[in-house]
């Protein structure tokens, strides 16, 4: 069975996964869950697998350290995909330390022939040696393909569910704890014994100047920079297989680490005395290619100056960035439009919470803040909406709101959430609010999907892995039900509703929930009726392209809408933009 | 064999992917070693789509080197000039002729190159230069998603791989009622290059 919470580059496993009729596969609320499904499989003797990006790590954390401590009946596999150089995330963290932490071995694949050979070795490893195994995958090898043989009928080794008690092994209370302590510190000298003969694990010997020692993508761009070099490609990151390593860098004269982010396996082998050049080489920060990885290598003497011309030589102008964007038609556009208005214009009370006088024209033009999370409407930080003021990890607006409001900030608070994102962590932060009596208003931004990471179902849309009908939870209900009184269910494109909305429930002294609905175009695929600008009566203010819509431009002094691109009058914000009435519905 | 190199770059939306999948896959059936890797980052949102897509005999690295790639396949023209580092001296620019401001060019903050700035960027590393004019071609055929078929046709005519592996798979990939206008769709693209590459004088 499998379990998953998307996040990018992590997604398409589930995505996959769910193709294969005979396996039980689900999106999790979040990826604590996820593990927690796939430890519970795991403890009934079935295989299992739970998939998440390198920040879902961070949520599952918990249940890992735990997974770790008991150990497994069926295998149980945790990929994991980091993200180097933050192509779509908010951090850029290497997972290899979790599992030197967490005393959990790792297999890392160079391609996606090693991804598919080594699922299977995966979960024997984590059955032979009752252990968690973390399979960590990047960005370029889960977003890279590659030619891979598929074995003809793949073997599946089933066995029946079945749950045998052992409170020794799986009920955690101190006593029971302290005795796996050193079974966890043995497994992994095993696991370190074991993987000496690894058979995926493999050393190429050659130019014997230098001995390269690199996993993961990394590998091929060594492989591509380096000809003639002696490798040791590694797949068990984690325990380091130390004689092969002693052994390696005993037949080179120079040793060589080419690694991503930290350097993980640079430390390690510098604590047994084996002098490498590593960061020297490879930078610390940020995603490595080919073309960094030879220039670097040129820089501190490893390869020649090649009689290449100079290569990198920029050619390009300053050609303007294209940042993503809210879509045409976006259901999060108008709510953001109102935000950024309110941000802005909003005169907030002289008088702070304490009651003490503090005027001046500053404090009066700060107006409402939006703390915000993560998910396409992240996107109105951007310009020209310029409508949110903090973002950090899935569900924290809430809490980050009402801690704010009770350090004291003067300002009215609202925070910005998802659906997928409220039920995956937002959901706890609100009865923390209601609890603690907050008088924070929480904005849902309810579009029916997981947008962002390319539309998956979640709780609030009733729609399974497999894309079939399932339960829907009701978020509205569910607010209702925590204990919050005033909860607003709007239309997305109504922007008058949407400002009175805000600014009433931003004055109440209780808290509130306002659930924007409206579906995400791309999943809904449906249009209106067109939009078109009356010219004759525009007076060019503008105001219409503050909307921040890819559909609407600026034609010199003119403004237009692209008809191929407007989903017309499902959306309709310009027009509701616009006070000179200059655009409007073309009828008929 | 020869090997190839082929950087694909467009806008979210254009179907770069698509046509980088189903030239790896051609390829795959042809005999070679083919690796590839897509930047999607947030596509789906209108944002810049590059596809790196390598072919040869063995090939280590799924990303081609700045100044390395044979091919440079522009589904737009600002993204065709965008990565025109990455062309090798000589290589081959096909650039379809469709402008797509982005957002800062829509509100005022930047400015949309021009034809002769793209081309001007293209020519400090090569002169084989095409400006295809796709997306007129595909609306003229009546579905303007056909525009990555037709850049992979034109793109075909400069590759050793035999028409037939284009059309098979074409055929095994596209849906029943959408196949007659990607098969002209391809044939269009390749006459259009045969057409070209007899009419240069360079
Ligand atoms: C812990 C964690 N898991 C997953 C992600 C990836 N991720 C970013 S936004 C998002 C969900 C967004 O969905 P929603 O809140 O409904 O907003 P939408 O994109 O639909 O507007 C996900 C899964 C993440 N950033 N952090």
């Amino acid at each position: 069975m499998a379990a998953a919470y998307p996040g990018t580059p992590s997604t398409e496993i589930m995505e996959n996964l769910a193709r294969f009729p005979g396996i039980y596969v689900e999106w999790s609320t979040n990826e604590k869950v996820a593990l927690e499904v796939a430890m519970g499989a795991s403890y009934g003797g079935v295989r299992a697998l739970a998939a998440m990006k390198h920040v879902g790590l961070n949520v599952a954390a918990d249940p890992f350290f735990a997974a770790s401590v008991t150990g497994v009946r069926g295998g149980l596999v945790l990929v994991c995909c980091d993200d180097p150089g933050m192509h779509s995330s908010q951090n850029e963290q290497d997972n290899r330390h979790y599992a030197r932490f967490a005393k959990v071995p790792i297999l890392e694949p160079t391609d996606s022939q090693e991804a598919y050979s080594l699922m299977e070795w995966a979960f024997g490893i984590s059955e032979e040696f009752d252990t968690p195994v973390l399979f960590r995958s990047t960005t370029r090898i889960s977003h890279c393909k590659t030619v891979a043989e598929i074995a003809e009928s793949p073997e599946i080794k089933r066995r029946p569910p079945k749950f045998v008690r052992d409170p020794h092994k799986f009920v955690m209370v101190p006593s029971n704890a302290r005795p796996r302590h050193p079974l966890m510190e043995e497994r992994i000298q095993k696991l370190a014994a074991y993987f000496e003969a690894f058979p995926l694990n493999e050393m190429i010997l050659r130019d014997r100047s230098i001995g390269i020692i690199s996993a993961g993508a990394s590998y091929q761009y060594a492989r591509e920079v380096f000809r003639n070099a002696s490798f040791l490609k590694l797949i068990t990151t984690y325990p380091i297989p130390e004689n092969l390593i002693r052994e390696f860098a005993s037949k080179v004269e120079r040793v060589v680490v080419v690694e991503e982010l930290d350097p993980f396996l640079e430390d390690i082998f510098k604590a047994m005395g084996i002098g490498v050049t590593g960061k020297q080489l490879v930078p610390i920060i940020g995603e490595l290619n080919p073309e960094i990885l030879e220039e670097r290598a040129i820089a501190i003497g490893l390869l020649p100056h090649a009689g290449r011309p100079p290569a990198t030589q920029r050619v390009e102008h300053d050609f303007p960035p294209r940042p993503p964007l809210l879509c045409p038609g976006c259901p999060h556009a108008a709510t953001s439009y109102a935000l950024k208005r309110l941000g802005f214009y909003h005169v907030v009370p002289q008088d702070d919470m304490s009651g003490q006088k503090r005027g001046g024209i500053q404090q009066q033009r700060q107006g409402i803040i939006a703390t915000s999370d993560i998910g396409c409407y992240t996107l109105a930080v951007y310009p020209p909406l310029l409508a949110l003021d903090t973002c950090a990890c899935m569900g924290a607006s809430i809490g980050q709101a009402h801690g704010l409001e009770k350090a004291g900030v003067a300002n009215r608070i609202v925070s910005v959430i998802g659906d997928s994102t409220f039920i995956h962590s937002g959901i706890t932060s609100l009865v923390d609010v209601v609890y603690n009596e907050g008088r924070g208003t929480v904005i849902i931004l309810d579009n029916n999907t997981t947008a962002m990471t390319g539309h998956q179902g979640h709780p609030g849309t009733g729609i399974s892995a497999r894309g079939e009908r399932a339960r829907r939870v009701v978020i509205e209900d569910l607010c209702r039900g925590v204990g919050v009184r005033d909860v607003n269910v709007i239309d997305a494109f109504d922007l008058p509703v949407i400002e009175a909305t805000i600014r009433r429930c931003v004055e109440t002294d209780e808290p509130s929930v306002i659930v924007v609905r409206g579906d995400c175009p791309l999943r809904v695929r449906e249009k209106g009726k067109p939009l078109v600008v009356h010219l004759e009566e525009c007076d060019r203010c503008f105001n219409c392209l503050r909307v921040g819509c890819p559909a609407i431009s600026r034609d010199d002094d003119d403004v237009k809408i692209d008809p191929l691109l407007c989903m017309g009058d499902r959306c309709s914000l310009c027009l509701q933009a616009c006070h000179c009435q200059a655009i409007r519905v073309r009828e008929g | 064999m020869i090997k190839a190199d082929l950087l694909m770059a467009g806008v979210g939306g254009q179907g770069v992917i698509l046509a980088s999948d189903a030239l790896a896959e051609i390829a795959v059936k042809a005999g070679y070693d083919v690796k590839k890797s897509d930047s999607l980052g947030m596509s789906q949102r209108g944002g810049s789509v590059v596809s790196h897509l390598r072919m040869g005999e063995q090939v280590f690295s799924p990303m081609i080197k700045r100044g390395d790639a044979d091919f440079l396949l522009g589904f737009e023209r600002l993204e065709g000039a965008r990565w025109a580092a990455y062309l090798r001296r000589d290589g081959v620019a096909i650039v379809n002729n469709l402008a797509i401001p982005p957002l800062s060019v829509v509100g005022g903050a930047s400015k949309y190159p021009s034809v002769g700035e793209v081309e001007e960027t293209l020519r400090r590393r090569t002169n084989q230069i095409y400006f295809v004019p796709g997306t007129e071609i595909a609306a003229e055929l009546g579905n303007p998603q056909v525009l990555n078929v037709l850049l992979i046709g034109f793109l075909s005519v400069f590759l050793e791989i035999d028409e037939g592996s284009y059309v098979d798979d074409l055929s095994q990939r596209v849906p029943q009622k959408f196949l007659q206008v990607n098969l002209k769709a391809f044939a269009r693209g390749r006459e259009e290059a045969l057409h070209r590459k007899e009419t240069r004088h360079d």
